[in-house]
């Protein structure tokens, strides 16, 4: 006999080789019919994000006009009108929110990319869930801190309720992504200002957090988008309005607001007016996104050069 | 020491914010402290004042604020079963739907479509999960509800010859449309992060694979989807803590019933969607304690559900920052 038949080894290639064949029509058919099931999951989920976006430029788009921008609402059933008061509140309540989240924020990020022990990764792991909580929740709590009755409380619903509860939810997004920013740069860096006898504050000011700007940057629009497209706190703290409000203190109205209460109306004025807010929500948001990455990409193509 | 020595720095733009920046290492040590110490304040803040607004519903209510349905601020019987149920469905339906379609979507999106579309569809992607949730919800009430009424349901109806659950009053607004939404939400942010995932798995295993003799399928199938098993199971339970605490967007299109629903196409409500109906027009003592307590129990289970997902991300190591900013 040949030594084949006592070689197992051999013998199980043979066998191996025999199954790979016997096998290979049937496995090509069942990987193209997988592949083509990847491929309609792909169409599947753009169908309907597509159609979102083509939705929001279209009716958004129609809505749109000098008067849009320009004019105060008008009552229910009265055609017309603007979100002036709106977009006013949303710059304000957005940008003190920006104005505490941010400083806090990269001073939290610092902490956290210098610290490794238990501190640094109990506040870690806090920031983690903490940007997971949902906003109707933090809502909540901003709500009982300032619009609700008690000492210390402002007692009624303002923009600053407001930019407090947007705050919150932009700190978590602002502490990690900076931590990961600040991370990213040499030690080698802030070790040479260190031996030159530069304090630590020195350090982190003149080269630390210069070396990691397009990845804080980047980190700051990311959470200022989100933000400014949350709905949930607004609800609970703005209070909304139907008059101008440049005052913070006061009541204010804001664009995702607008967008939730026209959009559950029977007028078709008020859902015009919705669908022209959308646009504008989504194209403040998308500019963010895209100018955050456009600015940080900048940024670092100019470090290198 | 030279600490006094003038650095041969660019000097700053302002005095007096150079001055702060330079104070002695002690002094910075401790600001940063202090920082990190608000952050944990503010949380302890967050959850006391949360825990003692909601003391009085749990304690007058006991355990029937979990057990039972009726939610009836008249006559002061709050319970919050119908919410938690409402949650449970919408979040079922939405993770039924998204984890297998969002999986095979980013499979594609890193290994079929030819390799210059996988660049902007996989950005177009990530800019998606940045749109705000309303947005999705104007959508969802105007466009999907009639699309819903129309074609899906009747459909459904058909096919299950109308039994349960897909019985009763076809009229748009209701939990399925709410699962639906929210499976379309959650998609962009599961397909995003599966894809980071997946192409983080090495190239020389593929190459292995396929060196073997494996199929395509069989290389994504035994390759790489196991390899990036925990990743894969992080994003789905992103995507399911972000299914479970939406809420405008469910308030939007769910119907606003405080009760049980007993089909699929009628009118509910979910934890957060109760709060952002009712939270401002609750001018009784024991209705406002029932909302916030029913918040304390959507705030446990997120942060169960985040905890588990961070757990699952972080195992995979080297992704550490992988979503952070699309959460």
């Amino acid at each position: 006999m040949t030594v084949m038949a006592v070689d197992p080894i051999l013998a199980r290639r043979a066998e191996i080789q025999h199954i790979a064949q016997s096998t290979a029509e049937r496995r090509q058919v069942l990987s193209r019919v997988g592949i083509i099931a990847c491929r309609a999951c792909l169409v599947l989920a753009f169908i309907p994000l597509v159609a979102l976006v083509v939705y929001v430029i279209i009716r958004g788009a129609s809505a749109w006009n000098w008067a849009f921008f320009s004019h105060l609402p008008t009552p229910a059933g009265i055609p017309g009108g603007g979100i002036s008061n709106a977009i006013v509140g949303s710059l304000v309540i957005d940008a003190v929110a920006a104005a505490g989240a941010i400083p806090f924020g990269i001073a939290a990020g610092l902490f956290l990319a210098q610290s490794e022990g238990r501190s640094g990764g109990a506040l870690r792991l806090a920031a983690d869930v903490m940007s997971g909580v949902p906003s109707i929740v933090v809502a909540i709590f901003a709500y009982l801190a300032l619009v609700s009755r008690h000492p210390g409380s402002l007692g009624h619903f303002s923009g600053v309720a407001a930019s407090f509860a947007i705050g919150i939810l932009m700190l978590p997004i602002i502490m990690r992504a900076s931590e990961t920013a600040i991370r990213g740069v040499p030690p080698v860096l802030s070790e040479a200002g260190l031996a030159l006898g530069a304090r630590k504050a020195t350090v982190a000011r003149r080269i630390v957090l210069p070396a990691a700007l397009p990845g804080l940057i980047t980190a700051v629009l990311l959470a200022v988008a989100r933000g400014a497209g949350e709905t949930a706190p607004l609800l609970l703290t703005a209070g909304g309005a139907q008059f101008m409000s440049y005052t913070p203190l006061k009541q204010m109205n804001a664009v995702p607001l607008v967008i939730y209460q026209n959009g559950i109306q029977a007028y078709p004025d008020l859902v015009r007016i919705a669908w022209g807010s959308a646009l504008l929500l989504v194209v403040a948001v998308l500019v963010l996104s895209v100018g955050s990455r456009l600015v940080a990409a900048r940024l670092r193509r100019v470090r290198h050069d | 020491m030279a600490r006094t020595t003038t650095l041969p720095f660019r000097q700053g733009s302002s005095k007096g914010l150079r001055r702060f920046f330079e104070v002695p290492d002690g002094a910075y040590r401790g600001v940063l402290g202090a920082v990190a110490a608000l952050f944990a304040i503010l949380l302890l803040a967050f959850v006391t004042s949360m825990v003692i607004q909601s003391r009085s519903a749990f304690a007058h209510f006991g355990l029937s604020f979990l057990t039972t349905t009726k939610w009836d601020p008249v006559h002061a019987r709050f319970g919050a079963l119908a919410f938690i149920v409402g949650t449970l469905e919408t979040t079922f339906i939405a993770t039924l739907v998204a984890i297998p379609i969002g999986l095979g979507c980013a499979l594609a999106l890193a290994f079929v479509i030819p390799r210059r579309l996988q660049m902007p569809l996989g950005s177009a992607v990530e800019l998606l999960a940045a749109v705000p949730s309303v947005v999705y919800g104007l959508w969802g009430l105007l466009v999907l509800g009639p699309w819903m009424r129309e074609y899906i349901e009747p459909t459904l109806a058909h096919i299950t010859g109308g039994h349960f659950p897909f019985s009763g009053p076809q009229i748009g607004p209701g939990l399925l449309l709410a699962g639906l939404l929210l499976s379309i939400m959650v998609l962009p942010t599961m397909v995003a992060i599966s894809r980071d995932v997946l192409m983080a798995v090495p190239e020389t295993e593929i190459e292995a694979a396929f060196a073997l003799g494996a199929t395509r399928w069989q290389v994504m199938r035994k390759v790489i989807v196991p390899g990036a098993r925990t990743g894969i199971v992080g994003a789905t339970t992103l995507a399911t803590g972000r299914a479970l605490g939406e809420t405008i967007a469910v308030t939007m299109v769910i119907g606003n019933t405080p009760a049980l629903a007993h089909s699929l196409f009628s009118t509910g409500a979910t934890m957060a969607s109760v709060i952002a109906n009712e939270f401002t027009e609750a001018t009784e003592p024991y209705h406002l304690a029932s909302l916030i307590a029913v918040g304390v129990l959507l705030l446990v289970v997120s942060v169960l559900v985040n905890l588990a997902a961070r757990l699952a991300v972080r195992s995979v190591g080297r992704n550490r920052a992988i979503g952070v900013g699309l959460v």
